[in-house]
């Protein structure tokens, strides 16, 4: 399967896909104009290897800032990550940003996926 | 001349630290949360305050972008597109401003929207968040309807906002995010 790795921007996360060395990565800010669309490579992304999984998948989230757009599509990803077996959030944040840990735990309150928290 | 000297003195008196009037794109959105951030880190501010500043006013200023192109392309006029972001700082908090022409049709719909937000506690905003992720799907315009209730909840404090009729069609619309510099 074809790795996604889109580089950072000022206003969009880096990503990586790769599931032959078993990495799946979002992570810094997260602000794009048009949420929706810049996600949607990443839920096909999913939804594909969903169909051929790793018998373990651990998904690391590690932002640093993501909008409210944003927020909608991390759930979509989340909720793309639910059909797949084997499946694992690790929820990064820093350790000073209660907000951001806060936001794991909601996120996790509404999908039935296993979290794990880290800070950073 | 004497206006320039005017709104200096405004600028001062009201401890104005960013002002920005005029066309709002994602890409002025960028410049001024750049300029802002880098204000914010250079005055060493607290890294919990200089987050939430950060969070309200991306979705202050997405809020302005993605209403000012629905007016734009209703009005087809310059200045229907004109708003104006501000950001404020004392010993005690920061204050994030907006100002945009609506249509008067939703000048209700949005009073009685952030009423709502506003008689809610912090309980009652988080569970209005999971709701409306939950429920709501994108809207053409990029937004969730969520913008609102995370800046209330950012903020802690209640939202500030009044209209200005500016003719027959719009009113102005003000808004005041507050944001304490001091700890809880």
């Amino acid at each position: 399967m074809e790795i996604l790795n889109l580089k950072g921007t000022e206003d969009t996360p880096t990503i990586l896909l790769d599931k032959k060395n078993g990495i799946f990565e979002i992570s810094g800010r997260s602000l794009p104009e048009d949420s929706a669309e810049f996600y949607k490579p990443v839920i096909e992304w999913i939804n594909t290897y969903a169909t051929a999984a790793n018998p373990a998948t651990e998904f690391a989230f590690k932002l640093e800032y993501f909008n409210t757009a944003s927020s909608k599509l991390i759930l979509d990803v989340l909720s793309a990550l639910e059909e797949i077996k084997g499946v694992k959030v690790i929820w990064y944040f820093h350790d000073d940003d209660e907000d951001m840990e806060e936001a794991g735990q909601e996120f996790s309150e509404l999908v039935e996926i296993p979290f794990e928290f880290k800070t950073y | 001349m004497n206006y320039i000297y005017e709104l200096h003195r405004t600028m001062m008196s009201q401890k104005l630290i960013l002002v920005y009037d005029g066309d709002f794109t994602q890409e002025t959105t960028k410049s001024i949360l750049s300029m802002a951030e880098r204000n914010l880190d250079s005055s060493g501010e607290d890294s919990g305050t200089k987050r939430k500043v950060f969070n309200v006013m991306v979705e202050a200023l997405q809020n302005i972008v993605k209403h000012s192109s629905e007016q734009g392309l209703q009005a087809g006029s310059l200045v229907s597109k004109s708003a104006i972001f501000m950001i404020s700082k004392d010993d005690k908090r920061y204050c994030v401003m907006t100002g945009n022409p609506i249509p008067k049709s939703k000048v209700a719909g949005l009073t009685k929207n952030l009423e709502d937000l506003n008689s809610k506690d912090k309980e009652g905003l988080k569970e209005m968040y999971k709701d409306i992720i939950k429920n709501t799907q994108i809207s053409e315009k990029g937004g969730a309807g969520l913008g609102f209730v995370d800046m209330a909840r950012k903020s802690g404090e209640k939202l500030e906002f009044s209209f200005s009729s500016m003719d027959a069609e719009y009113d102005f619309f003000c808004l005041k995010v507050n944001i304490s510099r001091e700890k809880e």
